[in-house]
């Protein structure tokens, strides 16, 4: 079957100024339906930039990106702006919420933007991540741990195939790391959904399908998953 | 809408402070657009509702004071009326006079002198139309200054007396002084300063100051008319800055209003840029989550377009309200829909076009700052 979610020998080099730094050199990749993959490595080495080629921000210097039979490189950027709505998620370092927007609407906001086929209902989703009770609240009224369980949903409710996740635990303490990544792998599973999580957590790795790390911009196996 | 409303809501500290602004500025809108017009009633509606296309002074007479220094001679009434175009023309007197009733209220007054049963002979609202010498028809505004008909107007040095017999209905003033209708030949004594038993020289009684000239369809040529009757002519709106201070009140006043639409716009604009600014992280996410740039600019301008709406709406309001107050004073004040909708939506526009402006930035916002965060 083809991956959800497959690169092929993707380069990605920011210039900045006269400097260019290579964050991407070669990188092969591809994550399965249903499939949650983890990616470590030291700070600088390429994991967001990988997660940007992946969804859709940022078009690799040379290689291809596909996901499931899209070659993301045929796309014009409106295509690629309905292609992240519809069928990629993203989850940010600290939930990235909207501070004027109440946990629901966060959710729901996805669904604004434009058509979304087959959306998840967004108070089911909301009290499927545990924060039905807090609805009505405002970023500001949230923890660390519940505003990025609100990312997640509202990175769900657009049912995507590709669920792109950076550093998710940064901000939390060891139990909230646990439940949210536990909530990661869950709905990975449940849902088939190809998910990419970046971070520098180890005690969280035991989640996931697979572990690999990128070290300047090259990613390779890393010590197979623990359970 | 979606995301713009729950904006508003949410930020509704800053839009309420930023509203305020907008009002205050659309309540100035009003007042000046108010006292624009309150002023040219009383500099021109005299001139305004004479029912005339043209008016043709002395040649070369200098724009800014031809009412005053022009004067002309019956033969160039005759001639205009000879011109093709011209459905009709008469003499038309215009002067400033110093005048005191029987009943003791002074009164300065411009004396408009024309000729019985004339088309600018006008139908009062209360008395008489103008039957013979030593008579006069007054604007509305002179009877609420306390004539009335059947009072005796005295001319002051002269001592000439006119009788009122007329009021008419609306506001006709001439450089902020009410108008008195008056037969030609009382104009024309009036003017020469003639007392009782004076000698008159015949010139006195074929002087006027203009011809008036009412245009049939196309109207006469102008130029062909002066040429043929050695006359300057201009038309009724040319001659409004012959009012005295005329020109200066209005472009002081269109210099201040020009000033506002450039502040509103500007600082619509910065309030954006400030609120642009601070939301660019949020931007990147909304970007990243698949928003397009039409979302976002439609949501952006969307908040701007109600903020402006709302706060001029109530602006108008204050300034409506204050004008009420306002009308009970002597202070030259008139508030009408048309200019005060006009100033009023031209706010809303460039309000809108300074947060446009901000939003462009919007479209310059990378999804990619949405990632990271070790940058
Ligand atoms: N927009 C950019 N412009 C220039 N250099 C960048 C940009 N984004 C990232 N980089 C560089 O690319 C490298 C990889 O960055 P990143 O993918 O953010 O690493 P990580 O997420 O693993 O910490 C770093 O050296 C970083 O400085
Ligand atoms: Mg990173």
């Amino acid at each position: 079957m083809t991956a959800a979610l497959r690169l092929d020998e993707v380069t990605l080099v920011h210039s900045d100024g006269d400097e260019a730094v290579t964050a991407l050199d070669r990188v092969d990749l591809a994550v399965d339906a249903g499939e949650l993959v983890a990616v470590v490595g030291p700070s600088g080495a390429g994991k967001s930039s990988l997660l940007a080629v992946a969804g859709a921000l940022a078009p690799p210097t040379s290689g291809s990106v596909h996901l499931g039979d899209v070659a993301l490189g045929d796309l014009p950027p409106r295509a690629l702006t309905a292609l992240r709505r519809q069928h990629v998620g993203f989850v940010f370092q600290s939930g990235n919420l909207v501070p004027a927007l109440t946990s629901l609407d966060q959710v729901r906001l996805p669904l604004t933007f434009g058509r979304v086929a087959d959306p998840r209902d967004p108070a089911e989703l909301l009290a499927r991540v545990g924060m039905d009770h807090k609805a009505a609240s405002r970023p500001h009224q949230l923890s660390g741990g519940e505003r990025q369980r609100v990312g997640i949903a509202r990175a769900l409710v657009t049912r995507p195939k590709v669920l792109l996740v950076d550093e998710p635990t940064a901000a939390l303490d060891r139990q909230r790391s646990q439940e949210v990544v536990e909530l990661l792998a869950r709905e990975a599973h449940e849902h088939g959904v190809a998910a990419v999580m970046v971070t520098h957590d180890h005690d969280v790795l035991h989640h996931c399908d697979r572990v690999l790390e990128m070290v300047d911009g090259r990613l390779e196996v890393a010590a197979p998953a623990a359970g | 809408m979606f995301l713009a409303r729950r904006e508003l809501v949410f930020a509704r500290g800053r839009f309420a402070l930023m509203g305020v602004v907008v009002a205050l500025i659309a309540l100035l809108m009003v007042l000046l657009s108010g006292l624009s017009v309150g002023l040219v009633d009383d500099g021109v509606s005299g001139l305004q509702r004479l029912p005339v296309t043209s008016l043709a002074f002395q040649d070369g007479v200098s724009k800014d004071s031809a009412f005053s220094r022009s004067v002309v001679s019956e033969d160039a009434v005759a001639q205009w009326a000879d011109q093709p175009g011209v459905a009709e023309a008469e003499p038309f007197g215009n002067t400033l006079v110093n005048a005191r009733t029987d009943r003791d209220v002074e009164i300065d007054l411009a004396l408009f002198g024309v000729e019985l049963g004339g088309f600018l002979d006008p139908e009062p609202a209360e008395g008489e139309r103008l039957a013979g010498v030593g008579e006069a028809v007054v604007s509305a505004t002179a009877h609420e200054a306390g004539v009335d008909v059947g009072d005796t107007l005295v001319l002051e040095p002269a001592g000439t007396e006119i009788r009122v017999v007329g009021i008419l209905a609306e506001q006709h003033t001439y450089g902020h002084v009410d108008v008195a209708y008056v037969q030609l030949s009382t104009w024309q004594e009036a003017k020469a300063g003639v007392r009782e038993g004076d000698v008159v020289a015949d010139r006195v009684y074929d002087e006027v100051t203009a011809v008036a000239v009412r245009g049939d369809g196309s109207g006469p040529d102008l130029a062909a008319g002066d040429d043929a009757a050695g006359t300057t002519s201009m038309t009724l709106e040319e001659s409004y800055a012959a009012s005295p201070g005329y020109s200066a009140e209005t472009s002081t006043l269109q210099l201040i209003q020009g000033f506002l639409f450039a502040i509103s716009a500007l600082v619509v604009g910065a309030f954006f840029t400030v609120l642009t600014v601070q939301r660019t992280g949020e931007i990147a996410v909304l970007r990243a989550l698949g928003a397009g740039t039409g979302y976002l600019v439609r949501d952006s301008l969307l908040e701007s377009l109600f903020l402006l709406v709302v706060s001029s709406a109530v602006g108008v309001g204050l300034g409506v309200a204050a004008g009420a107050a306002i009308g009970s004073t002597p202070m030259p004040f008139a508030l009408e829909a048309a200019p005060i909708a006009t100033a009023i939506g031209l706010l809303v526009a460039l309000g809108v076009l300074g947060a446009a402006a901000a939003v462009v930035r919007i479209t310059r916002v990378d999804p990619l700052t949405a990632l990271g965060g070790n940058r």
